[in-house]
Formats: structure tokens, C-alpha cells, sequence
């Protein structure tokens, strides 16, 4: 479903290369973790795979059902199926989050040919995503995140998630700032999820998030570039023995 | 030696004067009134201000104003649906009141033409300051309007709609309300019309003791309108006065706000979202004095500037030596979305007190990149995107307004306008 080949990017503003040759191969199916030490290019990783224009593509492909994303603007996408889940999600003022909820699944709609949702049945599938997750429909009559604890925007990541039925999802750091009950909320949320026709890319720091979402392969990143992967007994491996090992034989 | 010379009038000056001739034999007015009136023809014709007068330095009316219509009393105009549903509407069609009065309880309403044939509007029709060039043009030419009495306590269910329509020409119109002690009301002031048109309305509001009124003018002049309006009110003790202003439209427009506090606890709200399109030119000047001890304001004004448009906002807090104690707070924020549009914002704080908080802050920028990316990543497109933010910049200063039917009703307005300039 993904496939990433020999990607080098760097940061549009300053040229700084923060990826630098990298190649992963994603399943449908398959929830991949990556994992690395700070700095690895994590979350710039996620941030060129949703189309962000701060970085510039200066070799190799990204290949999404076999077809180049690399002319594709962020919406283009979204709409054939790639969804990120912010480590940072943004605060916007004066969009409200339901108002917003309803543009994006309409605009997905409209992008595959279907129909907008009736008023009803946009509600009642917020209300069903909202429970599954514990989330107060309060919240989401207030602004798009503003206000938001941080666990309460993780949640609303995953909440837009499960709206959008993305067939590629991104996740950047999605147990940062969650404590153990919403871990285990985002965790079950991420993980009903889970289908034979979707692909999850998590990125993480720690092991942690692995206990509840388990992946069917890890892989490490370090300077930008895969320098490891294997199955989910690295991601202990690591948890156990730190980066250092794996750094080191890669280097 | 010394050269003096008179500039030569303009081509609108010339007119103003020559209207005057014409229109007074038909004017409504005492002998107070008539003098008054006097005096500002007296004013229009030393000049109207130019950009040399600081008051007036982005707005150069003597430049900006190149032709003024004749007026035209056959022009019809109708009464049109109020912007909140159910409000009860006061028209002034092409300039003249509706002799049919509506019956509110808590309200009497006069029209102004008899405060001025009886000379009891006369004291309001006083130039505020030297360069009072509305105030002037007003006073020479009112004949209509109304005057509202809301009566001590009332509290109004219902909003009442001041709907100013002209229909081409001119029109010269005053709306005045007295709002008693305690009262509660809504006040709409609709300004809008579908000629080719010089307007010049001015609103007069006096708020006693402990009352809460929220004042809004809705301003959807046509782009072939010229639209100069002030605002005055005075702030009794304890009185609250949240006033909303949209302009969403006008060839030229100025609308000054002159807002007094009177009496100590008094509060003023003021919320402004100018939209700006086209080839126009927008004008919010505020004068405010903080005149008594323990009185707070604060000012939010947004604006969105697109195509070739001019927007201009003068934002002046006088707080005088004896009022300590005052709270102030200003901010104005411009969304630019042309490299050909223009946005000048003017802050003067004059503060005599010595235990005073005051503030003030202006921002201009583009849309926020991250914000847009994180929209599109949703699968929005791009143009839809922006329209969203853009609307949330200014829709965040509606909510405030906390009341759900007039939020409705005046993003409808704003829904409105993005159609038709998005």
C-alpha cells in the first residue's frame, strides 16, 4: 500500500536534509511502528507523507497504491485516503470543530463521487465515535481544539480518524501527553481500526504505545533513515537495551 | 507679503452648497434649528477636510468625494425583512419615516421631522468638534428619522430594526434613542439601499443609569454608494453598551463611533468586522472619552481586505485627569488577502489619570500556513479552506456577542458576503 524509495527531503526554508535515503515498505494490513531517538526524522516523515509544503522532495518516490503522492497537494491525500494524526494538532479559532467535522467528510464525499451526509446521519455517526472514545459532545461544539487538553486533542484525532476512514493512517506521536486511561481509550479506538484494507503507520518514541497497539513490524529510524526493522520483539529489544545497539551496528 | 488663497471648491462642494438653496424652503426646522442648520452649511462651505486635517488623513473626503447625486424624492423604497427575525421595524424609506407608528409596549417613537419642526432635537444637532464634517453635512440637510423613548425599565423581548434604506440620491437621516434607567433593548441599525447614493446618518444614544443595550449596525451599502455615518452615546452610571458594526459594503464609507462615558461603572463593548472588496474605501474612526472615574472599554476590530480595497481604523481613548481607575483595552487585527489591498490602523491613547490600565494592539497578517495545512489534510481544498479561516476571523468576534439569535443572524450577513466576494 506504501512504499517509500530512496527518499531524501530537506527543509524548504534553510536546505537542512532531514531525510536522507530512506525505504519502507507498508502492507495493507499491516501496522507498522517506527520508532527512534529524537531528532531521526519521525515526525518529518509524516508530516512530507501528508504533504506539508515546509519540505521539499529532492530524491526518490513515495508510492501509495503504486501511484506517486509526490505532485498530490494535502487534500488531494486526504481524500484518496491518507490521514495524519497530529502530534501537535492546531488550535483554530473560530472554526467550529462540528462545522468542521461536517465540511471535511463532505469534502471527502463529494471527492469520491458520493453524496453528502444528511444532518442525522452525520450526528448520529459523531455521537457513535464520540462514546467509543469518551469523548463529551460539549467539547465539540467549542472552537477546533481550542481549549483542548492535550489528551483531549489526541482523542479528537482519533475521533476525526475513525469519521474519515482513511485507508493509510498516520499516526505521529499519538500516546504523547496521554495518560494510562486515555492510552488505553486512543489505544482501542486505533485499533478497532484495524482492517485487512488499511495500513497504520505509528510513530513513536517509546514501547509503551506498542503494548496496546501491537504492530506486525517495527522499524528504526536514525538520521533519516531505516536502519533496522523486524518484528515486534525489536520494539522490546529497544524498550530493554535503549537505541544505542542499534545506532551503533548501523553506523 | 502675504498670499492668501481659498482653494476653488470642488466639483461636490459646489453641489452640497447648491442643494442646500434648493432643499431649504423644504427643510423641517424652529429658528434654533434653521440657525444651526446655517451654521453648517457655513462649515461645509469653508471646506470639506482634507488629508491635512489629522483627523481626516486617511480619509481625504475632499479628494475621495468626486460627484455628489442629486436627490430624488420619487425614488421608492421598501421596507425589507429585519437582519434578527421577529424584530420590530422602524423604516426610513429614501430619507422619510413611516407615519404609521408601531404600538411596543415600554416605547414611544416619534418621528423626527416634528422634533425638528418643535426644536426639541436642536441641542443634538451640535457639531462634537472642529472637524465634525459629517455632523455638519447632517445638520444641514436632516428632515428625518426617529426619535425612540424606551422607558425606564423596560426590558424588550424583541430587537427593534432602525432601517435606513435609500433608494439613489440623497438622504439625510437621525435616528436618536433615549434608553431610560435599567432598560434592556437590541438595536439594529440597518444601513443599506440599492442606488447610486450620498448618505449621511447619524445615530444619537443616551443610556441612563445601570441600562444594557446591544446597539448593531449592519452596513450593505452598494458599491455605488457613498455612506457617512456617526455613532454618538453617552454612558450613564452603571450603563452597559455593547456596540457591534459590519461593514460589508459602500463606495466610500466613514463611520465614526463617539462614545462618552457619563457615569461611573460604565462599560463599553466595542466589536467592528469590516469586509472589504473591490474598489472601495472604509473608514471606522472612534473617538472615546473616558470622562468619569472607574469606567471600562474595550475595542476589538477585525478586518478582511481583498481586491483593491482601502480600509482605514482610528482608534482615539481620551482618559481624562479626573478619571482614575479606567480599564482600556484596543486591539485591531487585518487579515490582508491582496497584494493590492491596504489596511492603516491609527491607535492614540491621551491619558491625564495616573492610576489607569490601558492597551492597545495591532496585527496584520496573511492566512496562518499551519492552520491552512492542517485543514487540507482533512481533505478540504484549498479555496474551501481558506474561505473557512477567513470566516473564522471574523466569525470569532460575532460569537462573543453571546446570543444566539443575533450570532445566527449576523453570520448569515457574513455567509452572505463570502458568497458573493469569495
Amino acid at each position: 500500500m506504501l512504499e517509500i524509495k530512496n527518499l531524501h527531503a530537506r527543509i524548504v526554508d534553510d536546505g537542512t536534509e532531514i531525510i536522507r535515503g530512506l525505504n519502507l515498505t507498508v502492507k495493507a494490513g499491516e501496522v507498522a511502528a517506527i520508532m527512534g531517538p529524537n531528532g531521526s526524522g519521525k515526525s518529518t516523515l509524516s508530516y512530507i507523507l501528508a504533504g506539508r509544503e515546509d519540505y521539499e522532495v529532492t530524491e526518490g518516490d513515495i508510492l501509495y497504491n503504486g501511484q506517486s503522492i509526490l505532485e498530490m497537494d494535502p487534500a488531494e491525500r486526504a481524500t484518496s485516503g491518507i490521514f495524519l494524526a497530529f502530534q501537535y494538532p492546531m488550535e483554530i479559532p473560530g472554526v467550529a470543530t462540528m462545522e468542521f467535522l461536517k465540511v471535511a467528510m463532505n469534502e471527502q464525499r463529494k471527492a469520491r463521487g458520493e453524496e453528502p451526509l444528511k444532518i442525522p446521519e452525520f450526528l448520529k455517526r459523531v455521537k457513535d465515535a464520540a462514546a467509543l472514545l469518551d469523548m463529551d459532545m460539549a467539547m465539540l461544539k467549542r472552537p477546533l481544539n481550542v481549549g483542548f487538553s492535550g489528551g483531549e486533542k489526541k482523542r479528537a484525532e482519533i475521533l476525526q480518524m475513525k469519521l474519515l476512514e482513511p485507508k493509510l493512517c498516520v499516526l505521529d506521536e499519538t500516546d504523547s501527553g496521554l495518560d494510562i486511561d486515555a492510552l488505553k481509550i486512543v489505544s482501542e479506538g486505533v485499533n478497532a481500526l484495524r482492517a485487512p484494507d488499511r495500513a497504520i503507520v505509528i510513530i513513536t518514541h517509546y514501547q509503551r504505545l506498542l503494548q496496546y497497539i501491537v504492530p506486525d513490524s517495527v522499524h528504526v529510524l536514525y538520521r533519516g533513515q531505516v536502519v533496522k526493522s523486524g518484528d515486534k520483539s525489536l520494539a522490546l529489544d529497544l524498550e530493554a537495551n535503549g537505541y544505542a545497539g542499534v545506532i551503533g551496528q548501523a553506523a | 507679503m502675504n498670499i492668501h488663497t481659498t482653494p476653488q471648491r470642488t466639483p461636490a462642494e459646489t453641489a452640497l452648497i447648491d442643494a442646500f438653496s434648493d432643499r431649504l424652503s423644504l427643510l423641517p426646522g424652529d429658528g434654533t434649528v434653521m440657525l444651526k442648520r446655517d451654521d453648517a452649511i457655513e462649515a461645509i462651505k469653508s471646506g470639506l477636510p482634507t488629508r491635512r486635517i489629522e483627523s481626516w488623513h486617511y480619509t481625504d473626503l475632499r479628494r475621495l468625494l468626486t460627484s455628489v447625486p442629486d436627490f430624488d424624492p420619487t425614488a421608492a423604497a421598501k421596507a425589507i425583512a429585519p437582519v434578527v427575525e421577529g424584530s420590530a421595524v422602524l423604516p426610513v424609506l429614501n430619507g422619510v419615516s413611516s407615519a404609521k407608528l408601531p404600538d411596543i409596549e415600554g416605547i414611544a417613537v416619534q418621528r423626527l421631522s416634528e422634533k425638528l419642526t418643535d426644536g426639541s432635537i436642536a441641542p443634538g444637532l451640535d457639531p462634537y468638534g472642529a472637524d465634525d464634517a459629517i455632523g455638519a453635512l447632517n445638520t444641514a440637510f436632516v428632515a428625518d428619522g426617529y426619535f425612540v423613548d424606551i422607558a425606564d425599565g423596560a426590558e424588550l423581548d424583541k430587537p427593534i430594526e432602525l432601517q435606513n434604506l435609500q433608494a439613489g440620491g440623497q438622504t439625510h437621516v437621525r435616528l436618536a434613542v433615549r434608553v431610560g434607567s435599567g432598560a434592556k433593548a437590541v438595536i439594529v441599525e440597518r444601513q443599506t439601499g440599492e442606488g447610486a447614493a450620498l448618505v449621511s446618518s447619524v445615530s444619537q444614544l443616551l443610556l441612563g443609569e445601570g441600562a444594557e443595550v446591544t446597539w448593531l449596525i449592519v452596513q450593505e451599502q452598494p458599491d455605488t454608494a457613498t455612506h457617512l455615518a456617526q455613532f454618538k452615546a453617552h454612558l450613564g452610571k452603571n450603563s452597559k453598551l455593547t456596540l457591534f458594526v459590519m461593514n460589508a459594503g459602500g463606495k466610500l464609507v466613514r463611520q465614526e463611533i463617539v462614545v462618552r462615558t457619563t457615569g461611573e461603572g460604565a462599560d463599553f463593548t466595542l466589536r467592528g468586522i469590516n469586509l472589504l472588496a473591490g474598489d472601495t474605501h472604509t473608514d471606522v474612526t472612534m473617538v472615546l472619552d473616558h470622562a468619569v472615574p472607574h469606567t471600562a472599554s474595550t475595542e476589538v476590530i477585525r478586518n478582511v481586505v481583498t481586491g483593491r480595497a482601502r480600509g482605514v481604523f482610528q482608534g482615539r481613548i481620551n482618559v481624562h485627569q479626573y478619571a482614575q481607575k479606567t480599564n482600556a483595552k484596543m486591539a485591531c487585527n487585518t487579515l490582508l488577502l491582496s497584494d493590492d489591498g491596504e489596511f492603516s490602523t491609527k491607535p492614540e491613547l491621551e491619558i491625564f489619570a495616573d492610576d489607569v490600565v490601558c492597551g492597545h494592539g495591532a496585527t496584520v497578517t496573511e492566512i496562518d500556513h499551519s492552520h491552512l495545512f492542517y485543514l487540507m489534510a482533512r481533505g478540504i481544498d484549498e479555496k474551501s479552506a481558506r474561505g473557512l479561516l477567513v470566516k473564522a476571523f471574523v466569525a470569532e468576534v460575532i460569537e462573543e456577542l453571546d446570543d444566539e439569535a443575533i450570532v445566527e443572524a449576523l453570520e448569515t450577513r457574513l455567509d452572505g458576503w463570502f458568497a458573493a466576494h469569495g
